[in-house]
């Protein structure tokens, strides 16, 4: 078993609001056999999501496995309405790059491909 | 009236907010279609632009898009539609492309035509007035329902069109619509319904045309993208040359800017993608089926956006490069802190540090929590009741990076490098005070659409 990094697998990963007070994470993949992967492999869940940003698990809203655009989606309620005093991020699209090292298991038949 | 088939160009996902690319847009103009239909606002710019009742994009940008768009348009004799004018779709923002469109028509010499519009700003009491009947106005994203002391602090709110003004514009025979706010998807899908295409099909060719090229590929923005509607499908090509509209890149833009890629709500009902079927129909095309549209049961539903003013805004630039003072930021902010507190009290303002190179752009979401740079940069919001204390809290806030006392620096001449030795006025500091849903009798009653003639 070997792991790669989600940013060699993925073709999209973005992060987005979606209205005044959740931003959403788009994680699209160009190979099915790469979304199927990372689906099975578990890495990303509302589970490790929450871990990965230290939030509850409440404040993650929607987790969606998307087949027909190949990508996974969740998406989280912001802690304040987006541009409100103090705000780092207005749309909200700077917030993805911590999932770019996600670290995905690799199984040993896709690996000998 | 009777067509087989109806072709709508969309130039910009967000008219004005960077110029539409022309190339693409006069291959599809080329091409003659039906309708020139675009969206210029959103609430994803935040609440300033609201609550002061200002426009976040250009004016020239604005105008050398409505251009575009109104010069095409008119050459062909075929209807033009923006809706959200001027990033918020205030009444104000409406009046200027008003404006916009007498000043193009002249510059260009046009024929008269017929300008429809309407406004979108909603009037405190007419909320006031339903909440006193026991009107329930619902939080969407879960907002509890509105109360009064979330309409006090609310200085402006504007109520989001659905389909329905955008039809009767049209039913009053128009050449050009000027909307107030709008749901992005219902400029485009109001002629496809007013021309008789099934609803299922209409809301789907405007959810997929809403944001232009961002339904294409490569990412690109602000290129040209046609859809055409016909009695059991969409289709959507790419007018770039170096852009296609793939299944990918189109399944994939259903999600962008959403919660849930299968569902989307309007004024009205929903939008249910879950059947959706993708074909590659040629090289640029990607053709849509299976999309159903869900009437809402009961009262149309319309959403409200309200901006509140918190205060005056003042903004502070600080950078730091000794490395013992960036191990030790923490105590250097908590320093300024303490400094405003002497002067300020503890209430009354507000004053956030944005620390760049730590978890300025992520701050509590920001997993890396050991900060490696060389140098950080601080901003710092300072935001109070008055210019004069907003100006004052920032400047101490600033300054006393600059005088932080840490025990062991070496540097005693002043630990903070400026840019600029003074603090810059910002617009003042607004926060969404309202995300609500408000049902209605009549989906009209918010939007009254009023007819002008333009040229004469």
């Amino acid at each position: 078993m070997k792991t790669v990094k989600l940013v060699d697998l993925a073709k999209t990963i973005r992060s987005k609001n979606a209205g005044t007070d959740k931003i959403t994470f788009d994680i699209i993949f160009r190979e099915k056999d790469n979304y199927e992967m990372v689906k099975a492999s578990k890495a990303i869940t509302i589970e490790t999501m929450a871990k990965l940003y230290g939030i509850p698990i409440e404040r993650i809203c929607d987790f969606v496995e998307y087949d027909p655009a190949n990508a996974i989606k969740f998406t989280i309620y912001r802690s304040r309405p987006s541009g409100s005093p103090g705000e780092g991020d207005i749309f909200g699209c700077q917030q993805y790059p911590p999932l770019l090292d996600i670290e995905i298991s690799i199984p040993e038949k896709e690996e000998e491909k | 009236m009777e067509k087989k088939e109806l072709r709508i160009i969309c130039p910009n996902g967000h008219l004005g907010f960077a110029p539409t690319k022309e190339e693409s847009f006069w291959i599809g103009a080329a091409t003659k279609p039906d309708y020139y239909c675009c969206d210029s606002g959103s609430d994803d710019i935040g609440p300033v632009p609201l609550g002061q009742d200002i426009s976040t994009s250009h004016h020239e940008w604005q105008k050398h898009d409505l251009e575009l768009m109104l010069v095409a348009a008119r050459e062909q004799n075929v209807p033009m539609i923006i809706g959200s004018a001027g990033d918020t779709g205030s009444n104000s923002r409406v009046d200027m492309y008003i404006e916009f469109i007498r000043e193009l028509a002249k510059k260009h010499n046009l024929k008269p035509f017929k300008l429809a519009y309407f406004y979108s700003e909603v009037d405190k009491s007419y909320i006031i007035n339903k909440m006193e009947q026991g009107l329930v106005v619902e939080g969407l994203d879960g907002r509890a329902h509105l109360n009064m002391d979330d309409l006090e602090k609310t200085n402006r709110i504007v109520a989001v069109a659905g389909v329905h003004p955008f039809i009767k514009a049209l039913e009053m025979g128009a050449d050009v619509i000027i909307g107030g706010r709008s749901s992005d998807a219902a400029i485009f899908a109001a002629p496809a319904i007013y021309h008789g295409f099934p609803e299922d099909q209409a809301y789907y060719l405007g959810k997929v045309l809403e944001c232009a090229s961002f339904c294409a590929e490569p990412y690109a923005a602000k290129e040209s993208v046609i859809g055409t509607i016909t009695q059991n499908d969409v289709k959507v090509i790419a007018m770039s040359p170096y852009q296609r509209c793939t299944i990918a890149s189109v399944a994939g833009h259903a999600m962008y800017e959403r919660t849930n890629p299968y569902f989307e709500f309007f004024a009205g009902g929903m939008l249910d993608m879950t059947n959706c079927v993708y074909e590659q129909y040629d090289e640029k095309t990607t053709r849509v089926t299976g999309s159903k549209f869900v009437p809402i049961e009961g009262a149309v539903k319309v959403k409200l956006e309200g901006s509140g003013k918190v205060g005056e805004r003042f903004i502070g630039i600080a950078g730091i490069r000794d490395p013992y003072t960036i191990k030790n930021i923490d105590k250097v902010i908590q320093w300024s802190r303490d400094q405003v507190k002497e002067r300020f009290g503890e209430t009354g303002y507000e004053v956030y540090y944005k620390i760049f190179g730590k978890n300025g752009v992520m701050g509590d979401l920001e997993p890396i929590k050991e900060t490696k740079s060389h140098e950080l940069c601080i901003i710092v919001e300072g935001i109070a009741q008055t210019v004069e204390a907003a100006e004052e809290i920032t400047m101490i806030a600033t300054r006393q990076i600059f005088y932080a006392r840490l025990p062991e620096v070496k540097g005693t001449a002043g630990t903070a490098a400026f840019v600029i030795d003074e603090v810059l006025k910002a617009t003042p500091a607004y926060i969404w005070t309202m995300d609500h849903i408000i049902p209605v009798d009549d989906p009209m009653e918010l939007f009254e659409v009023k007819t002008i003639e333009i040229g004469n």
